[in-house]
């Protein structure tokens, strides 16, 4: 808990890393000044784009002590508004699961390298990026804490399986590899509450560590404050969850 | 979330965006997240140059009521320029129109 005696500061700027394949690609890189050793963070970012949120919400890990990195999935779609770059992978239908998999793997290595950082490193995903996240902590080796948030998806149904998302995550549910918390507002549509309820039993049966916790009055997005979304009561409980969760299971 | 629900249309034209107007090749319609619209989901049509970059987009977010009705509204405004014997169903190209 901060004391306001305590002194605080950060670095955080845009930086280049070695994504999916050995691709560089660049991402926004917040970390608390010192020399740790801080638990990481990788922030996945949501379909609409790699926007404003996701740099407020890295620097927010950061001051909270973990080094935190956002690494931007649609590098290779051209560059512009993270709203015009977003609308391109929008009508591509999204970016290839695998491809986000090399990119999150490469932020992992990135923060593996950083002096300040030290042994664990947890993910954090919002939308999209929540079902990146629960694929992310059952595919790869490495987390040690997974954060999703409302991620769509999880769930899907055969014919919702494209190339580019040749799996539901919910079947690889049995691999997953570290803790986990998840957020669900009981109005969204996707995930619906009775996908989260899905994705619940999967957990289960498999016997895995986690807490979901699920919000009335609440939709899809709640803790995006720039959007219509947002729900303050619910966004400010949430996040109290989620440093819990990670003090608990980082630190 | 994301519906990944999206479909494109060739089409010849011009929009006009922030930098003035542009040859517009695409139309991609989504249903899916908007930017500004406050609906989790809307219809989405952007008109774009693939080949100009992201930034040559002129984009709208359309309720379903309006997305129904602006359909029917195209659909209405060609049949009566038939009925009339106005509509010049003639591709750009063979109007040696320059861009």
């Amino acid at each position: 808990m901060y004391q306001t005696n305590d002194h605080e500061g950060m670095q955080a700027e845009t930086v280049t890393m070695q994504g999916n394949k050995g691709d560089t690609i660049n991402a926004y890189y917040a970390r608390p000044l010192g020399q740790g050793p801080y638990p990481g963070m990788v922030i996945i970012h949501h379909a609409p784009g790699w926007d404003e949120w996701y740099r407020e919400c890295a620097r927010r890990f950061a001051h909270h002590g973990y080094a935190t990195i956002s690494p931007n999935l649609y590098f290779r779609e051209g560059h512009g508004t993270p709203e015009d770059v977003g609308a391109k992978v929008r009508a591509a239908g999204g970016v290839p699961d695998d491809q986000v998999l090399g990119d999150l793997e490469g932020a992992l290595k990135f923060l593996r390298s950083q002096p300040h950082v030290g042994k664990k490193v947890g993910v954090f995903g919002t939308c999209s990026g929540g079902r990146h996240g629960f694929l992310a902590a059952c595919k790869l080796k490495g987390f040690d804490a997974l954060v999703e948030c409302w991620g769509g998806g999880v769930v899907m149904k055969q014919e919702e399986l494209t190339p580019k998302r040749p799996a539901a995550p919910i079947d690889f549910t049995k691999d997953l590899s570290c803790p986990m918390i998840g957020l669900f507002g009981n109005d969204d549509k996707s995930p619906s509450p009775e996908q989260v309820n899905q994705h619940e039993a999967e957990l289960k049966k498999y016997g895995k560590n986690y807490e979901f916790h699920r919000y009335d009055g609440a939709g899809h997005g709640f803790f995006y404050y720039d959007r219509g979304a947002y729900r303050q009561e619910q966004a400010v409980d949430g996040w109290k969850k989620v440093f819990a969760f990670l003090e608990k299971n980082l630190k | 979330m994301c519906t990944m629900i999206v479909h494109q249309a060739k089409i010849e034209g011009r929009g006009k965006g922030t930098s003035g107007w542009f040859e517009v090749k695409e139309a991609n319609v989504s249903y899916d997240h908007p930017y500004d619209m406050p609906l989790e989901h809307a219809l989405n049509i952007d008109f774009v140059n693939e080949s100009a970059g992201p930034g040559a987009r002129v984009a709208v977010e359309l309720s379903i009521e309006a997305a129904r009705n602006l359909v029917k509204t195209i659909e209405a405004v060609l049949a009566q320029a038939e009925e009339r014997g106005v509509l010049e169903d003639i591709p750009l190209a063979a109007t040696g129109a320059s861009r």
